[in-house]
């Protein structure tokens, strides 16, 4: 890729992940190594929230309208911040990225040919990790914590249930068919998300150490791709 | 009703009762009056007119404007911005009418969109793309100006210029005039190129209001006769 010299690395997976922890200790050791490490979540634009949260609330958007406000989310954070900072050797690091908009438009009933053109215009990432958890246990993590659904989280536009919490639950397994589809075309490095969150990180430092610079390479992994870390 | 490309899959009421015309042209081109003239006309002939606009929808066109004060925006950033707002009338207000068997005037579609994007140096292929869920127009025109008297009709309308409408954010010269006209002539340059791809009629904005109207009410009348 001419003038990507930074490195992109993505967590994608269902809410109750786990992802985000991890992502959260991966960039605290990539900065410890004394990296420069940008960290960029999905749908938090400023530009873009205001009108986002206002159309939420009233429950107007439709499927289309709603994949296109989270893509101008995504192209502002992307424009601004992502492709930028990948070109002046940044560790970016997204809290979902454009898989996440592959899931859940689609499911919403978007075109996946369509979506997929959309974001186009984005770069590939060096390295997706995909969180693969049981909808149940990703489901349950959340529930216990936040027992108040948003309308748009639930599910609630795509009509499955007037019950809020079946409706969440049969929208996060439909997203999960999607991502599980992806897994193998996109390349996904599967991470079990059941697994101890020590664990869990251990693996995802392993596969980000060929990434890095020789000089900050772990020694287990130096001896291989050297060719990845040029920065 | 057909689409540009893939179209809404997920929409059930897609048979068209009603005609979508588009009249498309810069800012100072007269689109407004003229919509206004040919609203008045179809009206009094029977038909049941609703006009709708870029930047209009109630979900989100107050906050483009907010946008653009706040934070230069980056290019595809605003084209997917006006590609939310016009998704959101399109499917809230234009579809319904067209099948309810409304005349739609739309003041502007995708095609200044398109040119807008184009003329910033995005892909062509993906602007186009962008708008496969759009409903095709029965008939699009295109007014046609020349900067230099678009400049003198924009100044006096409304004592300055818009800031992206005179490419301000492509840096194309210092001088407020110059970037006008060059601005005004890319995005001239892009319809050109749209033309025969999209069936767009290019009309003589140039001439006298009454004269212009007479040209588009016959040439719509024409086709509204041709669809009974």
């Amino acid at each position: 890729m001419p003038g990507h010299r930074g490195k992109l690395i993505v967590v994608e997976g269902i809410d109750g992940s786990g992802k985000s922890t991890q992502l959260h200790l991966l960039d605290k050791w990539l900065r410890s190594l004394g990296l420069s490490v940008f960290f960029t979540e999905w749908n938090s634009s400023d530009v873009v929230k205001d009108i986002t949260s206002k159309g939420k609330k009233k429950a107007l958007l439709t499927p289309t309208t709603f994949s296109l406000l989270h893509a101008t989310d995504f192209a502002d954070r992307y424009e601004r911040n992502i492709s930028p900072l990948l070109e002046a050797g940044y560790f970016v690091l997204s809290d979902r990225y454009v898989y996440t908009a592959f899931a859940r438009d689609v499911v919403r009933g978007c075109t996946p040919d369509w979506v997929r053109k959309v974001y186009s215009f984005a770069e590939v990432p060096d390295i997706v990790f995909y969180f693969r958890v049981p909808p149940d246990v990703a489901m349950d993590r959340i529930l216990a914590g936040r027992p108040k659904l948003k309308y748009y989280e639930a599910g609630m536009d795509l009509d499955l249930s007037n019950d809020e919490y079946e409706s969440y639950r049969i929208f996060q397994s439909r997203i999960v068919e999607q991502y599980e589809a992806m897994a193998k075309k996109d390349n996904f490095a599967l991470i079990d998300g059941t697994l101890d969150i020590e664990e869990q990180q251990d693996l995802m430092r392993r596969h980000v150490s060929r990434l890095l610079p020789p000089s900050k390479a772990a020694p287990r992994s130096s001896a291989r791709n050297r060719e990845a870390g040029t920065v | 009703m057909q689409f540009f490309g893939e179209g809404i899959s997920y929409l059930k009421l897609t048979e068209s009762k009603g005609s979508l015309i588009v009249l498309e042209g810069p800012d100072g081109s007269g689109r407004s009056t003229q919509i206004d003239l040919i609203t008045s006309h179809l009206e009094a002939d029977g038909h049941a007119v609703i006009t709708t606009g870029l930047k209009r929808s109630e979900l989100i066109g107050a906050g483009i404007l907010e946008a653009k004060h706040k934070l230069p925006l980056g290019k595809k950033t605003l084209a997917l911005f006006y590609a939310a707002d016009f998704a959101d009338q399109l499917e809230h207000k234009i579809i319904p009418a067209l099948h309810a068997g409304y005349v739609v005037l739309a003041d502007r579609y995708i095609y200044t969109l398109m040119a807008r994007s184009n003329v910033r140096g995005i892909g062509r292929a993906w602007s186009h793309d962008l708008f496969g869920f759009a409903v095709k127009p029965d008939l699009v025109f295109y007014l046609d100006v020349p900067p230099e008297d678009l400049f003198h009709r924009v100044f006096q309308k409304y004592g300055s210029l818009d800031y992206y409408e005179s490419g301000a954010d492509m840096g194309l010269s210092d001088d407020l005039f110059e970037s006008f006209v060059l601005y005004q002539k890319g995005i001239a340059k892009e319809f050109r190129l749209m033309e025969s791809k999209y069936g767009i009629s290019r009309v003589d904005g140039g001439r006298p209001v009454q004269e212009v109207n007479a040209d588009l009410q016959k040439r719509i009348d024409d086709y509204l006769r041709g669809r009974k």
